[in-house]
């Protein structure tokens, strides 16, 4: 229970001393178990050089696991293209601290590095894979080309792979129908409305409050609205700053939850069977997007497989699976013109009036100072 | 830090003990020494020195000039004073509690499970303990639900995310640890120290004010300062309460290390751990001069 100092700074010291201790393994490592196709798999930028697909998924199968990080079940259905993935080739997904950031995603990455239990690839968002592209390989999936180029780094190094909106969730049964921010101060939603996390911390939160600055008349550079809302919300007592899990949405304590459309997805799902109805709308205004991205560690343990991993879900197949967890992927336009879209999947995505923004870098790191130096004083 | 206030009395023991020869008592001190060097001196050297270091492994001072920030400033103001709020609570109910339970006959039923009952409460706590009071007076609570139709009685569904509410919920474990860690002084005042009060004309005052309390007062203190620091380091209850502002210095510490929205906030989290080595530091000094001050009153 007492998480002495002691703790706490033991904890930084293992954090700090991993990286320290696992350097020198990484080095027996490369040099022991450095194999031919194991060298060649860590240096291969497409399925070329593997020499085509079924030598790639031969050298993948012979690694026989893939560390995937930061991917909850219920976050875009991954929860189906782990297991699609591993049912397909037989190759065993770990899936590691599927609630770690994205940030932590890199930093699981360098205390690991070396060592079997190093993520072998990433899904991250716009912020981290900016700054964090020493850590990535490059690697052209087959699909390359569909890939609009202003959705991918263009020696590989990351790529765009799937995007939500920005939506308003609620328990519809207990409500009846929100239709608009404004309502959510009514007494009746007290100490339910909730974030997906920190605004100047999570990304998911992050973009929620830019929905709700957006919906009252803020722009990306103008976030005051925004701060305005949520010190309403936070006065009628309605905000609530717990965490949102599945859990607490299950017993009632989340009603009214501001996250992407590919988790709302799969909250729909699991109330359905329990006679809830979760229903989503897009506040007009406040309509945001926002891509996150994949990209291959350098110092992948199984890197073939993570090669495979990637082509995996640049696939139809696995494209489409994220379409049915509300996600759009980033071959949504090409697979509606080959005809391999999902197209019962697609009907399901919520309407949008106007095309959703998307802050650039500068604008998005001026907002995070500007929620970080405000935040804690609207809340509090 | 389950040291009472009365540990310094096994110096007499040792004393009578029979001295082994060669380095072999040495050699009994290395799993500690060793165990220390490891989990606390260690960390402790690489907490001050990360603090200076930015993510690229350049030095910065960063770190600490964001420490400095009034924001930051003012989680470390709301850290102290709810720890200090906590114990305070925490050292008045239990040190009444545990004075109580001395009067009660040694060795008696209820004495002996009321004690075990404390011992228990005081190891209650993070996760659990934050659950606990969730599923009681959180939203969808036994008592909240119960309540519903006394709108007036209903507690609010935000107060276990207020710093109150963190505060109701760190009482749970410092009352008992408080009786706890002072039952033994107060069984330490001897009948017979009251008796000669009397017999010299004293009245309760007097005893109280003249004799029993100086003889309580450092370890009721050094108490506090235990309380003060467990409460203090406490970070996962606080953190299953409230988790999306940074209240206090743990709870922003995780927040640096998790951010993925400015990712140059690792020496940050370091110096702010620094800072909490500073605080508790000092307050172990006090907590020797204290307790070397109360072993005078100790047979």
């Amino acid at each position: 229970m007492r998480k002495q100092l002691t703790l706490v700074a033991g904890i930084a010291a293992f954090l700090m001393l991993v990286p320290a201790c696992s350097s020198t393994s990484a080095t027996t490592a490369a040099s022991s178990g450095g194999s031919a196709v194991g060298v060649k798999s860590g240096s291969a930028t497409s399925v070329a050089d593997f020499g085509g697909m079924d030598a790639l998924v031969k050298a993948a199968k012979a690694e026989g696991s893939i560390n995937v990080i930061a991917l909850p079940d219920d976050w875009a259905n991954y929860v189906a293209i782990k297991k699609g993935f591993a049912a397909k080739y037989g190759i065993t997904v770990n899936s590691i601290l599927p609630d770690a950031s994205s940030k932590e995603e890199i930093d699981a990455a360098d205390k690991n590095k070396g060592t079997d239990k190093a993520p072998d690839v990433f899904d991250v968002g716009a912020n981290v894979a900016l700054s964090s592209t020493d850590h990535f390989a490059p690697y052209k999936v087959s699909a390359w080309s569909k890939i609009p180029d202003g959705n991918k780094e263009s020696t590989g190094l990351w790529v765009n792979d799937y995007t939500g909106v920005m939506t308003v969730g609620y328990n519809a049964t207990k409500f009846g129908e929100i239709t608009s921010l404004d309502q959510l101060t009514d007494p009746k939603f007290k100490g339910q409305v909730a974030f997906n996390g920190k605004p100047a911390e999570a990304g998911a939160a992050f973009n929620g409050f830019l929905m709700v600055n957006g919906a009252y008349g803020g722009t990306f550079e103008n976030l005051q609205p925004g701060m305005d809302y949520v010190k309403k919300l936070k006065a009628a007592g309605t905000l609530n700053l717990q965490d949102v899990t599945s859990g607490t949405i299950d017993s009632g304590q989340h009603g009214v939850v501001f996250d992407w459309t590919y988790n709302q997805a799969s909250t729909t799902a699991r109330l359905k069977a329990k006679g809830v109805d979760w229903k989503v709308f897009v506040p007009k205004g406040g309509e945001i997007a926002s891509y996150y991205n994949q990209a291959v560690n350098k110092d992948a343990p199984h890197p073939a497989a993570a090669r495979l991993w990637e082509e995996y879900l640049y696939s139809p197949e696995a494209q489409n699976m994220w379409l049915t967890g509300a996600a759009r992927p980033i071959l949504f336009d090409a697979m509606k013109a080959d005809g391999t879209l999902d197209a019962t999947a697609a009907a399901n995505l919520p309407t949008v009036e106007g095309t959703p923004a998307t802050p650039t870098t500068a604008q998005a790191t001026a907002a995070t100072a500007f929620i970080k130096a405000n935040w804690n004083a609207a809340v509090a | 830090m389950t040291a009472t206030p009365t540990v310094t009395g096994r110096d007499a023991v040792s004393a009578s003990r029979p001295v082994l020869p060669g380095g072999i008592n040495v050699l009994g001190t290395v799993p500690f020494f060793a165990y220390t060097a490891v989990f606390l001196v260690l960390p402790t050297i690489l907490v001050a020195v990360g603090a200076f270091v930015a993510r690229d492994g350049s030095l910065t001072l960063n770190g600490i000039t964001q420490v400095m920030s009034p924001r930051t400033v003012g989680i470390f103001a709301t850290s102290l004073w709810i720890s200090a709020l906590t114990a305070l609570i925490g050292t008045v109910c239990g040190g009444l509690i545990a004075y109580a339970l001395s009067l009660s006959p040694a060795g008696s039923l209820g004495r002996r499970v009321f004690t075990a009952l404390m011992s228990v409460t005081a190891q209650f706590g993070g996760v659990m303990l934050a659950f606990a009071f969730i599923a009681t007076i959180g939203i969808n609570g036994l008592v909240t639900r119960l309540l519903t139709p006394f709108p007036a009685l209903t507690p609010d569904p935000g107060f276990l995310s207020s710093l109150g509410g963190v505060a109701l919920v760190y009482c749970y474990f410092q009352i008992p640890l408080m009786v706890i860690v002072f039952l033994p002084a107060v069984e330490g005042l001897r009948p017979q120290w009251r008796e000669a009060t009397e017999n010299l004309g004293g009245t309760t005052w007097t005893y109280w004010t003249r004799v029993a309390g100086p003889i309580l007062l450092p370890s009721l203190l050094g108490s506090f300062l235990l309380l003060f620091a467990n409460a203090f380091s406490a970070f996962a209850t606080a953190a299953a309460l409230i988790s999306q502002e940074s209240v206090i210095v743990p709870l922003e510490i995780e927040s640096a290390l998790r951010n993925e929205n400015d990712l140059g906030m690792d020496a940050y989290a370091q110096a702010l751990a620094l800072g909490m080595i500073l605080v508790v530091a000092v307050v172990m000094a006090l907590y020797a001069v204290l307790m070397k001050r109360a072993a005078r009153w100790t047979p």
